[in-house]
Formats: structure tokens, C-alpha cells, sequence
């Protein structure tokens, strides 16, 4: 049999080489499981004994393993089964340009943090005596001119280096007409430094050039941290993506499927698509018609209906049977394109204390303008010389400097999104961690969720196996993948079409067929579900095919610990009630119903809702997307499905189930420490402000106050419970 | 009080030097896999003939 469907059965990868300008070639591999230093150095001896690898190097924090081979002979093929044999599931990985260059504004950021670092502990040096010098009266009035030039000297480049990030953003921010928190910032830090000239030149005794540069060395701490948030999630997006859909499945001239590496499809080619996953690239329908799942791209939850030579985009997920697309676009042109839809959609669904800090933002800026200005004009008119007047409305400026407030939120989920990545947990958004703390009723899928959801086929001819066959591989069904697997490569059905919950349907050397439940075959039946599915030709016999599913070891623990965070648990399957009982019993969750259907599912969710609960729904499984999609929060496991991870807010990398208890724990404790950040913020300005404007502050102590409010909040977000 | 205006200089250069390393270790990618730099001092790969790179232990 020429037709090789299965990516496994032995792709052409030799696409993801690169040469380099020495004349070697590259590698590069997404490796999962690797966790340690023996794991590093047990791929790293392997892959180096490999016939044709110069050099193995295993980035532990990305999970990327670089290779270097001696010329192109190598097959890439043969290094990924290495590693699987080894226990390292490997895919290829392409870098691309746009993760090569998506950190220039890491870089810039780092150099300035690195520049005001330098510059606020130099400043301080000088200033430190001349604040000494002012008590008594040791510092001559020379030598303190020297220290405030020294200062100067040493400050203000470093200020407007570290500082032309806000500026610039001020800058935009009010030719767009708004005002953004980095307006006050700017107008904060430029008259500080206006100040300390006129006050350096003019012989005087205030120079706050360290304030300045200690306030912008803080500030872009936080910036730095939320900009390490953003660019992490956008690399687990690519690395999610690079693992769902490395390669694509063509159709050569002669009518033969072959897996071809992404980078490879060329405009025209013909590609297939299976149910439940994404469209590699932007394509046109060939024939038939198609049922895809938009959300991740335009975030319209309900499929459309996509017709024979409309356009199907890249990222999309196929609920449908299986397609035939022609391919519109190269894959870098769309993959890219979906990663950065991916991200954007993670960022546009920002969370509740997000939004509810933009819009105390909103407020703030104008309040905290007026209110310095009417501290200068005040104390002007209250008969204050007009220098000390505005040296106050500065240290009001300085004061009020919103970071504690701006960073209450982006700490806590850095710290608690990166606690749960550790432990195998990927968070899609920040709100998906807030909406996981109010959860008080958790409701199970079985198969794929309690179950190892990697059925086996027990006990049937192989003549039946061969028969079913062409129909399974068109499937991707966990039972119908079990059932190709056992038939090994082969012909495939036409025309197909999948009828998620219910079963596939296709024609077999022209004759209809169906392998699906016992009702949709239209077997009277007792006994249906998902330890069994049926085959027949349409007005033939129908043949009953089993599987056995073993338990995830740690579900009963799952549970129970579950149970004990006060939550309930419930199992919604579509499994036949024998299967589901058994697992339920097992388990100890009282709570359970079985042969639903994935609309039963989703309603079963909404009454839920409706009744005031706050659902989390665990699913994997194309028949659970829906019901993923409504609850309050969704989990799926690695495993799962593309629509499936596309449906839910965090996805398990790992095997164990435990990992849901954690991240309700982190989430829980994030909310906590988030709340108290806020609090505690909000405290902050309404004792600081007011002092500063009756003149109790200089803006030296208001850089150190607003520092140290910034300081309290980034180590209250690392109370943040889990992890080790 | 001259000596200031040697050493005050002085330590601003020795500041900048600091900033000049830092930017270096930047450049030389040394926070790229802090993880795996932690794990790796735990392999002994000294005098065991596997060793990790083929380039500097024999190859059986």
C-alpha cells in the first residue's frame, strides 16, 4: 500500500533542516517530558551517539533540543523515533522569523532597566551626602555644587535614556488626544529633572535627579514583568500550535496522501483535513461541505458553514467530516498569522481586575493632574514662595505615580500563570485564572478525563478490523483512531462526513457505511456507549466492535480533593450507563448521568449556570467543545482535541489530573493576593497623596514611598500559593 | 576634598563596567535556559566516556 495517512508512519521532515553559513546543518525540536538533569543528559548522550549528529544541546526552560548534523543525509524522522523510543515525544520545530525578532522590545526594555539600574545607584552616591551634608553643616557649599553636577551629571542622561519608553508612549498617547498612565509618569519625571537643573545652576539646595532615575528603574521593573507575561504566552501559543499541526496531509497527482511538513505547502496543492483538526493554512473548499469552528479567529463560538469554494482560514478547527481543501497561501503567511490571532485573542479577553485597573486609570490621570495642580496654584496663592509650590505639586506627581496600582494585577498572574506552567499547566488568559477561583461545581467528562482515554480494541477478526478500517481512518474518533491503529496503513472512504457524539459516515468502495453508537446504525440496543462502537454496510449486518479504557491513576484522588475545597463534582458522559457507573463508583461521585448527548451536555451546564453555580467543565472530547465553551471555566488535557483546547481557558500538558486541583488552588490564592494588592494601593494614595500636598514629602521620600508601595505588591503577587 | 573628583568619576566608571558585563552576559545569551543551567552542574560528565559533545570525549 502506497497511501501512508498516519503522520507517524514515516513523514518527509527533511524540510525543518536548515543549513547554516559553516556548512553544517540544524535542527530543532519541541521536546516534552524532559524535567531534569538526567533527562538532559540522557538525550543529550543519545542524541550524540546518533550516526550523523554532531551536537545535541536541551534548553530545559523552553523544552527546545538543538541539533547540529553533518550535512543533510540525516533524517529527522529517524532522530524523533530515537526520542520516542527514548520516552521524549519530539516534533519539529521551525523558530521563524517572527519569534527571532519578537524580542527587540525585551531587549530595549532590559537595557534600560539595565541603564536607570546604573544610573539611580550612581545618582544616589552624590545625593546621598549632599541629603547628609543638609543636616549639618560639614558639606561646604563648593563641594555640594560639585556632588549636585556629579548627580546631574550622572542622572539626567540616564533618565531620559531609561525614561524615552514613557516618554514616547506619553507622547502618542496625547497627540491621539487621550491620556494614558504614562503621561503623569513623563510630566513627573521631566519637571523633576526641569527642578533639579534650575536648582543646580541657580545654587539652590533640591536636586532630585536620583528620585527620577529610581522612579523609572522601578517603573520599568513592572513593565519588564508584564512584557515576560506577554512574550511567554505568546511562545506557549506558537509551541501549541507547532504541536498540533507540524505537518499537513496532501494529495500527490496520482491521488496518494502523504504528510508533508507545513512549511512545504505550496498555493494549489491539495490538502485533507481530519474532523476535530485545525486547517493548516488558508485554503478553498474542494468539494462537499464543511462545519467549522471559528472562535479562535473571530471568537463567534456557533460553526459556519463554509461551501464549496469559499474560504477556510488557517487555525480554524474542522467539526465536520472529512475535508479536501485547496491550499490558498503559504503556511508562514497563515500560521503566523493564527499565532498572532491566538495571542491577540488571549489579549483581548483581558481580565476583570485588569479592566477594572485601566478604568481606575481612566479616572486617575486627570484626578492626579488636577490635584497637582491645584497643589501648586494652592500653595502659590497660600503665599509659598512659586519654587516650593511646584517642588510639592512634584512630589505629588511622584507620589501618586500609579505603579503600585498597575502592577497589583500583572505580578500575581505572572507569578501564578508561571507556578502552573511548571506544573504542567498552561493558563490562556489571566481571566481564565480569576474566573477559576469562584468555581464551586466541577463537572467531569469520562473518556479521555478519568479514563486514560487511549482505548484498546479487544477481540475481533481481523476481516472485521479490515473492513471498518478505510472508515476509521477517516475518523478522529479516540475508538475509531484504536481501530485504524490495529489495521495498520490502508485505502481510505469517500465522502465523509462526522456526526460528532453520534458517529462517521462514508462510502467504502461505493457502498454507505457507518461505525458509530448502537442508535446510529439503528441497532435496537441495551448496551451503547464509548467501550463500544458498531459497524455496518447500510442494509447489512451491523458488527459490535469493543474497547476497554483504564483509569487516570490519581482521578479518585482527583476528586476527593476536590470534595474536600467544598466543591462538587459531577460526571456528564456520553458513555452507556454500565461504563459509567462503574467509573463513577470507582471514583466515589455520587452525581452522574450517562448517554448524553453534546447538546444535552451544554444544557446540562446552562441549567446549572442558570441555578447560580459556577460551573468548571473538564472535557476533551469533539462532543464536549460545546459544553466547554459555556461554562464558567474549562480544562482540557493535552490530549485533547484542537477544539477542545480551543473551548478551554487552561490546558494540562502533563498526564495527571491533579494538576486541576493546583491550579484551583493558585487561582484561589491569586485572587486573594490580587485583592489585598488593591487594597493595600488604594491605601497608599489616600495617606500619600494628601501628605504630599500639605508639603510633608520632598520628592526624594516620595520616590522612595512610591518605590517601596511598588515593592510591597510585587512581593505580596509572590505569596502566591503552589509550586515549588 | 580634590580626591573627590578623582574617585567619584572613578566609581562611575566602575558602575558603567558593571553595566558593560551585564549587557555581555545579555548578548551571550546566558539567561536563555536558567533552568537547565541549574539542572546541568549536577551532571558529571568529567571522565565518563559518553560524555554529552562528542568533542571532547572519545566515541565508542
Amino acid at each position: 500500500m502506497a497511501v501512508t495517512f498516519d503522520a507517524a508512519a514515516g513523514p518527509d521532515m527533511s524540510a525543518f533542516l536548515r543549513r547554516t553559513d559553516e556548512g553544517q546543518t540544524r535542527l530543532d525540536l519541541l521536546v516534552t517530558g524532559a524535567r531534569c538533569a538526567g533527562c538532559i543528559a540522557r538525550i543529550e548522550r543519545e542524541m550524540a551517539r546518533l550516526p550523523g549528529v554532531a551536537s545535541a544541546r536541551l534548553n530545559l526552560s523552553t523544552g527546545r533540543l538543538a541539533l547540529g548534523l553533518e550535512g543533510a543525509a540525516v533524517d529527522p524522522g529517524r532522530i524523533i523515533s530515537a526520542l520516542e523510543r527514548l520516552g521524549y515525544p519530539a516534533t519539529p520545530y521551525d523558530p521563524g522569523a517572527a519569534l527571532a525578532q519578537r524580542d527587540v522590545e525585551g531587549r530595549q526594555l532590559i537595557l534600560a532597566l539595565a541603564v536607570a539600574g546604573f544610573g539611580a545607584m550612581n545618582a544616589m552616591m552624590f545625593s546621598v551626602p549632599i541629603w547628609a551634608g543638609l543636616f549639618d553643616q560639614e558639606l561646604g557649599p563648593a563641594t555640594r555644587s560639585m556632588m549636585m553636577w556629579m548627580s546631574a551629571a550622572v542622572g539626567a542622561p540616564c533618565a531620559i535614556f531609561a525614561g524615552m519608553t514613557f516618554f514616547k508612549s506619553a507622547w502618542r498617547s496625547l497627540r491621539a488626544g487621550q491620556a494614558n498612565m504614562d503621561v503623569p509618569i513623563s510630566v513627573g519625571v521631566i519637571l523633576t529633572l526641569v527642578i533639579s537643573f534650575s536648582e543646580t545652576v541657580l545654587n539652590g539646595r533640591d536636586a532630585y535627579f536620583d528620585a527620577a532615575v529610581s522612579l523609572l528603574f522601578l517603573l520599568l521593573i513592572g513593565r519588564w514583568l508584564d512584557h515576560v507575561l506577554r512574550a511567554k504566552a505568546r511562545s506557549a501559543a506558537g509551541d501549541l500550535l507547532a504541536l498540533q499541526s507540524p505537518v499537513a496531509c496532501a494529495v500527490d497527482a496520482a491521488g496518494r496522501e502523504r504528510s508533508i511538513p507545513l512549511g512545504d505547502v505550496q498555493p494549489g496543492d491539495l490538502l485533507r483535513v481530519r474532523p476535530g483538526d485545525r486547517i493548516p493554512v488558508d485554503a478553498t473548499l474542494e468539494d462537499g461541505e464543511a462545519l467549522l469552528d471559528n472562535s479562535l479567529l473571530t471568537g463567534e463560538s456557533a460553526p459556519e458553514r463554509v461551501f464549496p469554494g469559499q474560504l477556510c482560514r488557517a487555525g480554524a478547527v474542522n467539526n465536520s467530516g472529512l475535508l479536501t481543501l485547496r491550499a490558498r497561501a503559504r503556511s508562514e503567511d497563515s500560521t503566523l498569522a493564527a499565532i498572532a490571532r491566538l495571542v491577540d485573542a488571549g489579549a483581548q479577553s483581558r481580565s476583570r481586575y485588569v479592566r477594572l485597573a485601566d478604568r481606575a486609570a481612566a479616572l486617575y490621570v486627570p484626578v492626579v493632574h488636577a490635584v497637582a495642580l491645584a497643589t501648586f496654584a494652592g500653595g502659590w496663592a497660600l503665599g509659598l514662595d512659586p519654587r516650593e509650590a511646584l517642588i510639592r505639586a512634584v512630589a505629588v506627581l511622584i507620589i501618586t505615580c500609579p505603579c503600585a496600582l498597575g502592577l497589583a494585577v500583572p505580578a500575581v498572574q505572572v507569578v501564578a500563570s508561571a507556578r502552573l506552567f511548571r506544573r504542567g499547566v498552561l493558563v490562556k488568559s489571566g481571566a481564565a485564572l480569576e474566573r477559576l477561583a469562584e468555581i464551586d461545581h466541577v463537572v467531569f467528562d469520562k473518556t479521555g478525563v478519568l479514563t486514560e482515554g487511549c482505548p484498546v480494541l479487544v477481540g475481533a477478526s481481523s476481516t472485521i478490523i479490515a473492513m471498518a478500517a478505510p472508515l476509521a481512518r477517516a475518523s478522529g474518533h479516540p475508538m475509531a483512531r484504536a481501530l485504524a491503529r490495529a489495521a495498520g496503513e490502508g485505502p481510505l472512504a469517500t465522502g465523509v462526513t462526522e456526526h460528532p457524539g453520534l458517529g462517521v459516515e462514508g462510502l467504502i468502495d461505493g457502498r454507505r457505511a457507518r461505525l458509530g453508537r448502537a442508535a446510529f446504525l439503528g441497532v435496537p440496543t441495551r448496551s451503547s456507549g464509548e467501550t463500544e462502537i458498531w459497524f455496518g454496510f447500510e442494509g447489512d449486518t451491523k458488527v459490535r466492535l469493543q474497547f476497554t479504557d483504564g483509569l487516570r491513576p490519581d482521578a479518585a484522588d482527583t476528586i476527593k480533593a476536590l470534595k474536600a475545597r467544598g466543591m462538587t463534582v459531577e460526571i456528564l458522559s456520553g458513555d452507556r450507563i454500565g461504563a459509567v457507573k462503574g467509573v463513577a463508583d470507582t471514583v466515589g461521585v455520587a452525581d452522574w448521568r450517562a448517554g448524553l448527548l453534546p447538546e444535552e451536555k451544554s444544557d446540562a451546564i446552562d441549567r446549572l449556570t442558570a441555578g447560580g453555580r459556577k460551573v468548571l467543565m473538564i472535557g476533551d472530547g469533539l462532543n464536549d467543545a460545546a459544553a466547554l465553551a459555556r461554562a464558567h471555566a474549562a480544562v482540557a488535557p493535552g490530549t485533547a482535541l484542537a477544539a477542545s483546547q480551543n473551548a478551554a481557558d487552561l490546558v494540562l500538558t502533563g498526564d495527571a489530573l491533579m494538576a486541576v486541583v493546583e491550579a484551583i488552588d493558585v487561582a484561589r490564592s491569586a485572587r486573594r493576593r490580587a485583592l489585598e494588592n488593591f487594597g493595600f494601593a488604594a491605601l497608599y494614595n489616600l495617606v500619600a497623596a494628601p501628605a504630599a500636598m500639605i508639603g510633608l514629602v520632598n520628592p526624594f521620600v516620595a520616590a522612595l514611598a512610591m518605590s517601596g508601595s511598588s515593592l510591597v505588591v510585587t512581593l505580596n503577587a509572590l505569596r502566591v500559593r503552589g509550586g515549588r | 576634598m580634590n580626591i573627590l573628583l578623582l574617585l567619584g568619576p572613578f566609581s562611575v566608571v566602575l558602575g558603567l563596567m558593571a553595566v558593560g558585563a551585564f549587557v555581555w552576559t545579555l548578548r551571550a545569551s546566558q539567561y536563555d535556559d536558567i533552568q537547565g543551567a541549574a539542572e546541568r552542574i549536577l551532571i558529571d560528565d568529567d571522565d565518563s566516556p559518553d560524555s554529552s559533545s562528542k568533542g571532547d570525549a572519545p566515541v565508542r
